[in-house]
């Protein structure tokens, strides 16, 4: 009874808060200082069409960093912590196939699926995505693999590479930028080209797809450490 | 923002608060872990009309595709553990 009157009350402070929030809320009809500096400059300071991704790859790229740091640490606490009891094989069971509409339907759409998550994180600088968005895409196609055919193994070799190498270079760039360019991780290394082609907006796009390989392989060790708990 | 807007932002509201109750009360677990994708759905087309399209496509990627894949790839382990 109690306890019930408590949530009753948390709610009630809940929604007191958000109604307070709500009847204050007024639509600005100008962006705020930063926003309008970012609005007014990105075109013609770093040459790139997507805003957003200009913020995230080069004016706030530090944070960016911590992000892919939190994310990769995650991948590595989920591998450790699956990792442990893995020896023993006896839990070898015969699974029942995967339909054969389940099978040919990924067969058709993991190529896909990889080619839009591809997509998305070259045209980050072009089009709304990026890196983050495009690498989640590209681990829902092993994701895909796996649902299909769950006693598929992928190379942890592979994915570790490809994980650090991703890692290893956005850093290089980021360094490049310090020594070419106006401070570590500025994009204009590279001259910005035609504003809104593919090649334009300096080193952005490369980070970006670097993130995005980053990202992908990392989900996808998170999905194959998963995979491999009971029956490996 | 126009009437037309505030009215799909409105219904997009509405429709997500039902499936988030619909995902706890649901009796069958793959129904709540369907529900809990939706919610994830109509979120991220609520992003995409308030003008936010990158917030959108993660929201679709992680929350309503890899979250909800995710759900139901472990939900098959645990019955398998189970047999």
């Amino acid at each position: 009874m109690i306890r019930r009157f408590a949530v009753f009350l948390l709610l009630l402070g809940l929604g007191a808060i958000f109604a307070d929030l709500l009847l204050g809320y007024t639509p600005s009809e100008e962006l705020n200082l930063t926003a309008r500096y970012y609005a007014e400059h990105t075109a013609q300071d770093l040459g790139a069409a997507n805003i957003v991704t200009a913020i995230v790859v080069t004016y706030r790229g530090l944070d960016t960093l911590g992000e892919v740091t939190v994310l990769f640490l995650t991948a590595t606490i989920i591998g450790m912590v699956l990792a442990r009891g893995r020896k023993h094989r006896a839990l070898q069971r015969q699974l029942p196939a995967a339909g054969e509409l389940l099978t040919t339907g990924s067969r058709l759409l993991v190529p896909l699926i990889l080619l839009l998550g591809v997509y998305v994180f070259v045209n980050g600088h072009l089009t709304p995505g990026g890196g983050f968005q495009g690498g989640a895409i590209v681990a829902s196609a092993a994701l895909l693999l796996l649902l299909t055919d769950p006693l598929k193994r992928f190379s942890h070799r592979l994915i570790a590479v490809m994980e650090s190498v991703s890692g290893l270079f956005f850093i290089g760039l980021g360094v490049l930028g310090l020594v070419y360019a106006g401070g570590f991780l500025d994009s204009r290394v590279l001259p910005n080209g035609a504003f809104g082609t593919l090649f334009s907006a300096g080193v952005m796009p490369i980070i970006y797809s670097f993130i995005g390989l980053k990202v992908g392989a990392e989900f996808t060790s998170m999905l194959t450490h998963l995979a491999e708990t009971e029956q490996s | 923002m126009n009437t037309v807007l505030l009215s799909i932002g409105v219904l997009l509201a509405v429709a997500m608060i039902g499936v988030a109750w619909l995902t706890i009360r649901a009796t069958r677990i793959a129904t709540a872990m369907l529900a809990a994708g939706l919610v994830s759905l109509f979120a991220s087309v609520l992003f995409l009309f308030l003008a936010a399209p990158d917030v959108a496509m993660t929201e679709a990627a992680i929350g309503s595709g890899l979250t909800t894949f995710l759900f139901f790839f472990v939900l098959g382990r645990v019955r398998g553990g189970q047999s």
